[in-house]
């Protein structure tokens, strides 16, 4: 059974009307469980509008979503998978670790086991000694790594995350992206993943879909052929490159076919 | 540290305070101002000593006054805009009404009320009181409840979690620091609205109305003396409600207030 099964997936917003959006045409996607999957395509092309319909933040226009063989809803009530935004959306009356522990407290568990489990994911994040700390006395990125433990709290065995990144320095980011593969190998979450960086996507990905707007459709889906375990040397590696050079010759044929802007070629 | 910014924050104000006090007396006397122009402090906080258990009556009146009228005022103001986040169509309804009634100067209401109670009932000034207290909060709580972050909202959706579960955890803590705005913005509105009922008849019992009278009877220095008590009773609560802010917002609130809305927003 697929982590993630997408078919024919349509999504029109403001249907009928002058400013009408044809957001996304005939998606059809499926993720393995334990597979990392980014979305990569210029601004507006409808990445974060996937990633919403997948987590049944909105409703499809025309074709399904399942998740763990469930409909997206009932994956939603279930809390089946952790999301994670570009803004971390921490709630800042609440200490790092009652952060954490929100959607715990949500799905109705008591106290002691909650607390245990907001530690052991500070644990995983590195961030140990904030348990008591209030978001605003955390740095930018200590922030979003706050936001992914939340994310990670349920064990979810589906991850999303849209640009988690983004706001963050290349040192961190690089650090986070790390971070991020060594928890899934523990857990064994399939991901999907929305960035705008090509370097970033290839790093992390199984496979990376490459998408192009107006209307918002799937143009590529570029495999990855990294072998084993990614590490900082992987950084240097020939496949790596070869990723790169794939997804960008896949964004080029984007570029040619209509003028667009928004990704980083870092 | 501490300490240290204690006398940042305190201190100028304070050497300004003593200043200008000093400044007003060397120009009542050097000028040889009448009294009846204008008093000089010292002769103030004199006919204040004289007077004050006179004062500390009529303080204790219009404080009472004023404190009612701000409790209860809050208590309804929270409860109707907990009713308007909940229901947006009578929101749209009651809102234009509420910022129309609150341009009008709703001082003119307490003639009428003092015509439907007894000639010495302090109700009429409490039920003025209320009604400012409770624009103020409503309008400012209003605004906390339904100015969330988008994000914060789509999160608790994907919790699964109910209009209740995310009225609890994200709307009501979200408006708390609204709320404490609100309180202080009110604290100090409500003394003065209390003041200000006194003109419009009644019981000669309260701060304001022995100001009217001593400044009509040409005690200029004892009319001071309670402008005086009047300016310690509106501290007092300005303090109060800063005070109460600081121990409700978990983190200091004026700080989260400062990194609140843009890093969340920023970040
Ligand atoms: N709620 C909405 N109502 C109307 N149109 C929307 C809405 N959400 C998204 N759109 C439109 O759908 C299209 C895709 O938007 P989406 O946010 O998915 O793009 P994106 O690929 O995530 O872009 P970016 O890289 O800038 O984040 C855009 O044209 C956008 O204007
Ligand atoms: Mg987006």
């Amino acid at each position: 059974m697929s982590a993630v099964e997408i078919s024919s997936l349509g999504k029109v917003f403001n249907a009928g009307s002058a400013n009408q959006v044809d957001a996304l045409v005939d998606i059809d996607l499926s993720i393995a469980p334990g597979e990392f999957v980014s979305l990569i395509g210029p601004s507006g092309c409808g990445k974060s509008t996937l990633l919403r319909l997948i987590a049944n933040l909105l409703e499809p226009t025309s074709g399904s979503v399942t998740v763990n063989g469930k409909s997206a809803k009932q994956a939603r009530l279930d809390q089946d998978y952790g999301m994670a935004f570009q803004q971390s959306g921490l709630f800042e009356w609440r200490t790092v670790a009652k952060n954490i522990e929100l959607p715990l407290e949500l799905k109705g568990w008591e106290k002691a086991k909650r607390r245990a489990r907001a530690l052991e994911m500070l644990e995983l994040v590195k961030l140990a000694d904030f348990a008591e700390h209030y978001p605003w006395q955390l740095s930018g990125g200590m922030q979003q790594r706050v936001a992914i433990a939340r994310a990670l709290a349920v064990h979810p065995q589906l991850l999303l995350m849209d640009e988690p990144f983004g706001a963050l320095d290349e040192m961190t980011r690089e650090h986070m992206q790390s971070e991020l593969l060594s928890i899934c190998r523990r857990t064994g979450s399939s991901v999907v993943f929305v960035t705008h960086s090509i370097p970033e996507a290839v790093y992390l990905s199984n496979r990376v879909v490459v998408m192009s707007p107006r209307p918002g459709r799937i143009t590529k889906i570029v495999d990855v052929g990294i072998e084993g375990e990614r590490t900082d040397a992987t950084r240097d590696n020939a496949a790596f490159f070869a990723g790169i050079t794939a997804v960008r010759e896949a964004l080029r044929g984007v570029e040619m076919s209509d003028h667009v802007r928004g990704i980083e070629d870092r | 540290m501490k300490s240290r910014s204690l006398l940042r924050n305190v201190l100028p104000p304070a050497v300004f305070g003593i200043g200008f006090i000093a400044l007003w007396e060397l120009v009542v006397k050097g000028f040889d101002l009448k009294p009846y122009f204008l008093a000089p402090p010292s002769k103030i906080w004199q006919k204040f000593i004289q007077n004050f258990d006179l004062i500390w009556g009529a303080t204790k009146v219009s404080g009472t006054n004023a404190l009612i009228g701000l409790l209860v005022g809050a208590v309804f103001g929270i409860l109707m805009s907990l009713v308007l986040s909940r229901y947006r169509t009578l929101s749209d309804l009651v809102t234009p009404l509420a910022i129309a009634l609150n341009a009008i100067p709703i001082f003119v209401l307490v003639a009428v009320l003092n015509n439907m109670f007894a000639i010495t009932s302090e109700v009429p000034r409490r039920i003025m009181v209320t009604l400012v207290v409770y624009f103020i909060v409503l309008v400012n709580v209003a605004k906390g409840l339904t100015q969330v972050s988008p994000t914060h909202v789509e999160l608790m959706k994907s919790y699964a979690a109910s209009e209740v579960s995310i009225l609890r955890k994200v709307r009501v803590p979200n408006a708390v620091p609204y709320l404490f705005t609100a309180l202080k913005i009110a604290a100090p509105a409500s003394v003065i609205t209390a003041f200000v009922s006194e003109y419009f008849g009644g019981s000669q019992n309260g701060l304001g109305s022995r100001i009217a009278s001593n400044i009509a009877n040409s005690k200029n220095a004892v009319a001071w003396a309670y402008v005086l008590g009047a300016c310690l009773l509106g501290l007092a609560f300005y303090v109060i409600s800063s005070l109460l802010e600081g121990v409700a917002t978990p983190g200091g609130g004026s700080k989260r207030a400062e990194t609140g809305p843009g890093a969340r927003r920023g970040n």
